[in-house]
């Protein structure tokens, strides 16, 4: 039976741990607040761009001369997985989900005789794959710095994609992150960045537009911006979701070491009266034996 | 009067979403003015002021550039970066040229005339602040 100062150092250190994780998750709580807002508020932008896409490229695409973004280089042999995880720890099964995830696809596509390469964003994913994948990572972005996630760091990787793919150091390039369902929900996602893909909207009707300039034009420009637009809302969803998986799993943390605590206590309560029983009994037979 | 509706846009969070009765933009060839029953039209920006006119009310933006989708009743900005003109000071739009010099720099033929034209454009912004 351990002795009774040690059952009491024990019970302290469990119930620092449980405010600490306590107070880790108000502030993940916080911050996820924060997160759905700038995610809420970059929707509008990121939406209507998608509608707009979504009509030029349906109208360019198959055609002559569309642009290589949009249409690909003609090859899909060399991949580029875009890998975004977080740069913090303590979030439950977070990073591990879109590590599995990229994983997989990476092993697929191996299989399939493809080359693979890797651009990670976020410390924590980039940890988790380098043992394996080390030969294969071309770039790391790191985000550790950055306070507040702002459209420039996306269009920063979203810029830096496009250099590589029209240097041709890669065919198609894809991004894994995890997507806010709810609190205690988030999904593991992959979206293809190149060649762009733009779902139309249902019941959306496609206006006629005129174009200024040309059709062509637009379509070259806007196209980059789009895929920033798209980088942006995949870091701006895997923000909510690191804070609310973070939260969750502080949740967790904090219910164990109230439940922890509940039976340590209970064992030193026992134990000190197993003392006080014993020390009696000793009285006793030692008045006894008078 | 018919309103437009109109909407202001930028990456991270959206500026305005009001009725207005015409809006002056900034198009990448020529300004022009949109009000209710314009053609449906979709145009790149430049560098400009977007002066929003609604009753009595005027409000102006600064942009940077984007674009803008124009249809019979409604106009939606999506722009780079924007912000309310009364916002806006001079150290702030040379940030903006300074940003246009270094985008401009190692270009040749026709990207460099964009970027020039950016150059200009952005340099053009001083006097209207």
């Amino acid at each position: 039976m351990p002795n009774l100062k040690d059952l009491k150092t024990r019970i302290e250190s469990v119930k620092n741990t449980r405010k600490i994780t306590k107070a880790m998750q108000m502030v993940a709580a916080a911050k996820l607040r924060r997160a759905q807002e700038a995610a809420e508020a970059g929707r509008p932008y990121a939406d209507r761009m998608n509608a707009v896409m979504a009509n030029l490229a349906g109208a360019s695409a198959g055609a002559e001369g569309a642009p290589k973004l949009l249409a690909g280089s003609g090859d899909d042999k060399v991949h580029l997985l875009v890998v975004a995880t977080s740069e913090r720890g303590l979030c439950g099964g977070f990073n591990s989900s879109i590590v599995k995830m990229a994983r997989a696809k990476a092993a697929e596509l191996l299989a399939d005789g493809k080359t693979v390469k890797m651009l990670t964003v976020g410390k924590k994913g980039r940890e988790q794959l380098k043992r394996e994948y080390a030969d294969i990572m071309i770039d790391h972005v790191d985000l550790s710095d950055v306070k507040r996630l702002g459209y420039v760091n996306a269009q920063g990787i979203a810029t830096d994609v496009v250099d590589r793919f029209n240097a041709g150091e890669f065919d198609v390039a894809t991004i894994f992150y995890n997507k806010f369902e709810t609190v205690m929900s988030q999904i593991p996602t992959e979206l293809q960045l190149i060649p762009a893909k733009f779902e139309a909207q249902e019941g959306a009707e496609a206006p006629f537009y005129e174009y200024e300039p040309g059709e062509d034009e637009i379509l070259a420009e806007l196209l980059p911006r789009a895929l920033a637009t798209q980088v942006f809302t995949a870091l701006l969803e895997n923000g909510a979701s690191e804070q609310g998986a973070r939260m969750s799993a502080m949740d967790n943390a904090t219910r164990n070491a109230g439940e922890m605590i509940d039976k340590l206590t209970i064992v030193y309560n026992r134990s000190r009266q197993a003392a006080i029983t014993n020390e009696l009994i000793e009285i006793i037979s030692g008045a006894e034996a008078l | 009067m018919a309103t437009i509706q109109f909407d202001l846009v930028s990456p991270e969070r959206k500026l305005a979403s009001i009725e207005a009765s015409e809006i002056h933009i900034p198009g990448a060839e020529g300004d022009f003015t949109a009000m209710a029953e314009h053609a449906s039209l979709l145009t790149t920006l430049r560098p400009g002021v977007i002066k929003v006119v609604a009753g009595n009310d005027v409000t102006e933006y600064v942009v940077t550039g984007g674009f803008v989708e124009v249809s019979g009743t409604s106009a939606s900005v999506l722009a780079e970066q924007a912000m309310p003109k009364s916002e806006v000071t001079a150290d702030i739009v040379n940030g903006f040229v300074e940003a246009a010099e270094v985008a401009a720099k190692g270009t040749i033929g026709a990207e460099k005339d964009v970027a020039d034209k950016r150059i200009a454009d952005t340099k053009a912004l001083l006097d209207q602040i």
